[in-house]
């Protein structure tokens, strides 16, 4: 701590407000689009809102980034900016992990707590009263009210394409580990290929897990409505599909910046925040898997 | 501690820029802090506005002014403002002000992220505000927004309240690292985390809860969004997810976001006590594991306000058990608080005023906390007036109160003059007694068998509640002054030395009044 080196403190910027500005304009065409679509009304606007907003924070991340970047080539940074940066994406990626707990919280209490006593278990009378016949059984196909929500034929089986996507996920944790071994070692060739080789991994994933909703929707029945099955499904492995997703944009421009001759053996904190964030995508995904698809 | 202020480099010596885009374009931690804290008086004052509503409509039994249906909207909408708009901006201010001062730091951390999470505040709380006028109205469920009533049941407006929600808490995550980062990173050397004032002490380990409990927040909502558009039944037990589920996901938030809004407090209050004791902090090192221990205890207790839901036997036994358990940290701090006072030479000045109200006040809604947090006691109080008398007394006399006494006892460093004390200590004792007349009664009414989230009521009830509601309006008036000091000493009075109280310790003593723009650009030394 006891650096004496200048702490870069920038003068201005535009892109805070732009990008509140962006977030408010999406959230809003958003909303817009959603509650257009449950009320049945229809109204395009929505979707250009909500458009025009996504175009606002990209181009805020593009301009933010580049002068994070720029200010960084220009040697304005110190060992201390360092740190405050790796904090800053450590403590982001707890949060991450907080807002996956929250799902997985509501998935391990309806598979322990709640379904058992929507079933009668216990003495929660009144509960086991509402649908008499109801037994709980997980995963859960036939729902409490089926007419409602009609359960699903059929779950995915964990042993097909979650296998092979878990094996691809872990494979590109270690091809991106391998890039920056030589990252530091200098080996600029051998980086090229392991990036190139962890966002190739990285897209057959995506694209074998819309493969996989894609059967899930048209031949199991088994969509966001479909009950609570579906429910936690969806929205835990969609949301990690997302971060997939984000994490392969980043990755990409990682590339990018290689490519452009960006990063030293022992300055390369860009480059290491997206490595965090892929094994984080990992880790959620071995969660997942053992808990979501196995048991 | 030297008084070392250092602007000698070219591109720090730069004061504000000029015109109004300084404040939208700034990094600058005291232009941020000081934005956070006039948004938060701008909320207050609007969240505080819903609440004459309110009292107004209680003055009397019967249905006097607002139709039920707005009643609902401005319970719900003044708990959420208050609570998000007001308390938590009026803390991330301070701490934006404060921290950098008090660690002997340049600035925060990421000044940047700082000004984006200033920024998404207005954008939140346009949105939420704007709820109120699209078609059915407003949120009306209660700023616990339970299931089914925020979803199967709610307004169409519901939609924009969750992306509100959403902005918010992406300010309050980012800002909440920020203040971690710079804690961690930016202490000038010497500065050991057991010499750092009790201030940046809560406000790390508040900012560690707001990282852990904020995305909590984020992914209930989230989920009532899928319930409502998407089809999902996760609080819908037709599809086999279950409406008490939300509860538990929403207090695991929500009870740890009570000690976010009352920890920074604590460290204020464990500034200002001192400083007019003229003594040391009784306990400094205690203070800090029990704040540690009050923040770790706060992830185990959240099924205390779901005692009358249908939990288990278990589940209420040791939800009771670990709620109370949290009186003992507390109480190792109202003990310290009183033993530094204890033989000092005491001065009562503004901040000192509201930090021994705080002390006693705080107190008396920790007591209605355990009272609550028995359940088979709490069967009882549930839902009634009983529990908007505690939650009132740890938030008006314990947060508002926090956050008067530290900007009275900052506002000489803010402004460079000293605010007007008469005037001051009008302020404190109008509101004194008008928060104690308004909430104090509400016990009565609330063990009487009066709910809460109700615009007509029993005609037993209607003395108390007329009480209550002069107390409110005097309180609510009172502050229009509070507002009229602030800006009177904004635009002078008596010059404010570099140290103004004698007693106050700390690195932020050492620079002048007003505290240039720039501060601690490079690190004091400190002994
Ligand atoms: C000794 C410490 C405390 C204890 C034992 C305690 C206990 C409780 C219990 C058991 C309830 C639920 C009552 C019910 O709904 O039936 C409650 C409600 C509440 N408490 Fe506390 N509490 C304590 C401190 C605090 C603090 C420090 C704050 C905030 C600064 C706070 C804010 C609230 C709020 C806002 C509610 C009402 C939530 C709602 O239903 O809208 N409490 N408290
Ligand atoms: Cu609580």
């Amino acid at each position: 701590m006891a650096t004496h080196e200048e702490y870069y403190v920038p003068a201005q910027s535009k892109w805070p407000i732009v990008g509140s500005i962006g977030l408010l304009v999406t959230v809003f065409g958003a909303g817009t689009m959603m509650n257009n679509m449950t009320s049945g009304a229809d109204s395009s606007l929505g979707q250009y809102v909500f458009f025009a907003g996504l175009l606002i924070l990209i181009y805020m991340m593009f301009g933010w980034f580049s002068n994070v970047v720029s200010e960084s080539h220009q040697g304005l940074y110190s060992a201390q900016m360092d740190r405050s940066f790796r904090m800053g994406m450590g403590w982001f990626i707890f949060s991450e992990v907080m807002f996956f707990a929250a799902f997985f919280g509501a998935l391990f209490y309806v598979r322990t707590l709640a379904g058992p006593w929507l079933a009668g278990e216990g003495a929660k009378a009144d509960t086991a009263m509402l649908w008499p016949e109801f037994e709980f059984v997980w995963p859960l196909l036939q729902n409490p009210d089926p007419q409602a929500y009609p359960g699903p034929t059929e779950t995915i089986s964990p042993w097909q394409l979650p296998l092979i996507n878990t094996l691809l996920l872990i494979t590109s944790s270690v091809t991106v580990t391998f890039a920056h071994h030589a990252l530091r070692a200098g080996k600029r060739a051998a980086l090229k290929g392991w990036l190139l080789l962890t966002v190739v991994l990285a897209v057959v994933f995506l694209t074998l897990q819309i493969a996989e909703y894609i059967h899930a929707y048209n031949d199991l029945g088994l969509t966001l409505a479909s009950g609570i099955y579906g429910a936690t499904f969806f929205m835990l492995t969609g949301f990690h599909g997302a971060h997939v997703l984000m994490g392969t944009i980043i990755l990409t421009v990682m590339l990018i910046r290689v490519h452009k001759g960006h990063f030293t053996p022992d300055n390369h904190f860009g480059f290491e925040a997206a490595s965090w964030y892929w094994h984080f995508v990992d880790v959620v995904w071995v969660g997942l898997f053992i808990f979501v698809y196995i048991f | 501690m030297s008084a070392v202020i250092d602007n000698h480099h070219a591109d720090h010596a730069h004061g504000p820029a000029k015109g109004p885009m300084r404040w939208v374009l700034t990094t600058n931690h005291k232009d941020i802090g000081s934005m956070y804290l006039w948004f938060s008086f701008a909320m207050f004052l609007l969240g505080g506005t819903m609440a004459m509503v309110i009292r107004a409509e209680l003055f009397q039994p019967g249905l006097q002014l607002v139709a039920p249906e707005f009643f609902n909207q401005m319970t719900t909408m003044h708990g959420l403002i208050m609570v998000f708009g007001a308390v938590m901006p009026a803390f991330v201010g301070l701490a934006n002000w404060m921290i950098p001062m008090m660690i002997g730091a340049p600035d925060m951390a990421l000044p940047r992220m700082n000004n984006f999470s200033f920024w998404l505040l207005p954008a939140a709380f346009g949105l939420l505000v704007s709820t109120l006028f699209m078609d059915g109205g407003g949120p009306n469920f209660g700023w616990t927004f339970y299931a089914p009533l925020s979803t199967t049941y709610a307004p169409p407006s519901v939609t924009f309240f969750i992306f509100a929600i959403h902005l918010a808490g992406i300010s309050s995550i980012m800002g909440a690292i920020n203040i971690v980062a710079t804690i961690i990173n930016l202490r000038a050397p010497g500065m050991t985390l057991m010499k750092m004032p009790l201030f940046v002490w809560t406000w790390l380990i508040t900012a560690f809860l707001l990282i852990a409990v904020m995305p909590v927040l984020a992914g209930v909502v989230t989920m009532m969004l899928m319930d409502i558009h998407f089809g999902t039944s996760f609080f819908s037990a037709a599809g086999g997810g279950d409406p008490v589920m939300f509860q538990h996901i929403f207090w695991f938030f929500g009870h740890p976001e009570v000690y976010i809004m009352i920890l920074p407090a604590f460290g204020a209050v464990s500034m200002i006590i001192p400083a007019f004791a003229r003594k040391p902090l009784f306990g400094y090192t205690s203070m800090v594991y029990a704040t540690a221990a009050i923040a770790f205890l706060s992830f185990v207790v959240w099924a205390h306000h779901m005692f009358t839901v249908g939990i288990p036997l278990t589940g209420e036994l040791f939800f009771m058990y670990a709620t109370l358990l949290i009186a003992v940290p507390t109480g190792v701090k109202v003990f310290n608080w009183v033993s530094t006072m204890f033989r000092g030479s005491l001065t009562f000045e503004a901040p000192m005023l509201f930090a021994i109200a705080f002390v006693i006040l705080f107190t008396i809604g920790g007591f209605s906390g355990l009272m609550l947090a028995i359940a088979p006691a709490d069967f009882q109080y549930h839902d009634t007036y009983f529990v908007v008398a505690h939650f009132h007394y740890v938030l008006v006399p314990g947060a508002i109160f926090g956050i008067f006494a530290s900007a009275y006892y900052w506002l000489p460093k803010w402004t460079g003059f000293m605010y007007d004390e008469v005037l001051a200590k009008t302020h404190f004792w109008m509101s004194f007694v008008g928060m104690n007349l308004a909430f104090f009664p509400m016990h009565f009414i609330g063990l009487a068998g009066m709910p809460r989230r109700i615009p007509d009521y029993n005609m037993m009830f209607a003395n108390f509640n007329m009480v209550s509601s002069v107390g409110a309006f005097m309180f609510g008036a009172t502050q229009l002054l509070f507002l009229f000091i602030v800006i009177k000493c904004i635009r002078g009075g008596p010059k404010a030395s570099a140290k103004p109280w004698d007693g106050a310790e700390g690195l932020e003593w050492t620079v002048p009044s007003p505290a240039p723009y720039h501060t601690f650009s490079t690190p004091p030394d400190v002994k």
